[in-house]
């Protein structure tokens, strides 16, 4: 099995407007294993437009363009609408940041999970329910009987994210790209839900695009990790090597950010650098 | 000296039809003047609630709350709302979409009936870093820290001896956040402010505060001073747990 799941080679969208061209993303490229990648940065840096553009989901104007952008050796480029319905939610999955946005609140849980079966894997009504109760079992929910007939509303938040890793992986995807997916969550219900994502990424193969703006939770779940800004990939190391990193920008977020175990008097602040968007 | 906030036993409870929900169970802790104290919890916890009742924005029970040695009436008179002034989360939300931050500010100085204007609004804004040419804009002309500063600018216009803050950088991007806490820090050295913090971040709470009370289901958990909380000497599993998520997460041996 070939380890290249994802190559990206200069990838930009541009969206144009009055006052001239918006690179959302300029140059970008990178390659995903069967690893889990963090993509980091702050608001406006780009990284959930890298998820959606990978996924095909740029709205116009945007225009995406590429030298290489291949998943599984071929190129996603030249993909009809076709095309796409045949690899969003089959080969390529992804978690959005809130589940009382992307769940629909007037279906039961299950119903929205069977579907996936039903599309995706041509499952007969009766297999698609065995799926999504074996599905909502692996993310640890404890009575999947009663929460396949429940609606979003009556889930708490933590749920609503299990139930949406459920969704989004019960088609078994190769490539899952989670946009925030626990940022909308408590810390201690946060390192449950990692815990999960972890041993079913683990489990199965997949490569992993964890995007997040919290250092601290990339740094410890991820393999690897790309640092974003404005619209650029600034720097790509080890996760664990995140302490040592070189660029001026990571090394100022990571001094921003206080911390329980190195208290400071005062938070080093950033001066941005007109020369990191070059 | 009294402490400058002394609260016992404080109940709240919100009714909503015939469902009520025992929010706060019998909270008890003091500030003392200058002091910053922190209070902790995940969502539902009751923290911020606690706040509001402080600040008199709620109705509560308790045996007793005072405020600068005097107890707070449920009714607070202008003079009590003078004592503590409050920071919200969001500060899109908070602001008037329709205000510049000169009404914005103008508004708690006509209220109390304070002198000198125009004075007072130009060194709030510079007080909070932000430039005169900031003064006549809308909050959407602003960006995110630059509205928490309006929010700040506005809650220390009328010289509160107590700021309240609820989540004040979560809404923001850490190296903003850094800013807006560097300044609540400075800004609660100059003025010898007496600060309670709510926030659901250990580290920023840690960053912030001398003294830490930790939530859960409405009551506190325990109480512990910030070297202890970073060296982990806590008494209560759920600290522990809280301590331990936040330093990110753990991998289980495979």
């Amino acid at each position: 099995m070939s380890d290249k799941l994802l190559t990206v080679e200069n990838l930009n969208v541009t969206y144009p407007g009055r006052a001239g061209v918006t690179h959302a993303l300029k140059n970008a490229s990178f390659e995903l294993g069967r690893e889990r990648l963090g993509i980091v940065g702050e608001s406006g840096s780009g990284k959930s437009t890298m998820g959606r553009a990978i996924l095909g989901l740029i709205p116009k104007p945007g225009i995406v363009t590429a030298d290489r952008l291949d998943f599984s050796g071929k190129s996603l480029l030249t993909n009809t609408d076709r095309d796409w319905q045949k690899l969003r939610g089959r080969r390529i999955s992804m978690i959005m940041q809130d589940p009382k946005y992307s769940l629909n609140p007037v279906r039961k849980i299950g119903d929205q999970i069977a579907e996936t079966c039903r599309l995706h894997l041509g499952s007969t009504r009766k297999d698609a329910e065995q799926r999504s109760l074996a599905m909502l079992e692996a993310v640890q929910i404890r009575n999947p009987d009663a929460v396949y007939n429940q609606y979003p509303h009556q889930l708490s938040g933590g749920m609503g994210q299990r139930v949406m890793i459920a969704m989004m992986l019960v088609a078994e995807p190769d490539l899952l790209i989670a946009d925030e997916p626990t940022s909308a969550l408590d810390v201690t219900v946060q390192n449950e839900v990692l815990r999960i994502l972890d041993r079913l990424v683990a489990d199965r193969g997949m490569g992993l695009i964890f995007i997040s703006h919290n250092l601290t939770v990339v740094s410890s779940f991820c393999d690897r990790v790309l640092i974003m800004y404005g619209g650029r990939i600034l720097e790509q190391c080890a996760a664990k090597d995140l302490g040592e990193a070189r660029h001026p920008y990571t090394q100022a977020l990571i001094a921003a950010t206080p911390s329980l175990d190195h208290p400071k008097a005062e938070l080093a602040t950033m001066v941005r650098d007109p020369a990191w968007l070059l | 000296m009294a402490p400058m906030i002394d609260i016992e036993d404080l109940h709240v409870t919100f009714s909503n039809g015939g469902r009520s929900v025992h929010a706060v169970q019998g909270v008890s802790f003091s500030v003392e003047e200058g002091e910053s104290f922190g209070i902790v919890g995940e969502s539902g916890s009751g923290k911020s609630t606690v706040l509001k009742a402080v600040s008199g924005l709620i109705p509560s029970e308790s045996r007793s709350l005072t405020v600068n040695g005097r107890p707070a009436a449920e009714r607070r008179s202008k003079a009590d709302r003078r004592l503590m002034q409050f920071v919200f989360q969001d500060p899109y939300a908070s602001l008037h979409p329709r205000q510049t931050v000169d009404e914005a500010l103008r508004e708690p100085l006509s209220i109390h009936g304070l002198d000198r204007k125009d004075e007072r609004i130009e060194q709030a804004l510079a007080e909070v870093g932000l430039l005169p040419e900031h003064r006549f804009r809308y909050p959407h002309q602003l960006s995110g820290g630059q509205r928490q500063r309006v929010a700040i600018a506005r809650a220390l216009i009328l010289r509160p001896p107590v700021l309240l803050l609820d989540e004040p950088t979560s809404a923001l991007d850490v190296s903003v956040q850094a800013e807006i806490l560097n300044l609540i820090s400075r800004l609660r050295q100059a003025n010898k402010l007496t600060i309670i913090l709510v926030s659901h971040d250990l580290g920023v709470v840690a960053h912030l505060c001398n003294r830490i009370a930790i939530m859960q289901f409405g009551k506190i958990v325990e109480v512990v001073n910030t070297a202890d909380l970073s060296a982990g000497r806590v008494t209560q599993d759920y600290t522990r747990r809280l301590i331990e998520a936040s330093r990110g997460f753990v991998r289980e041996p495979s």
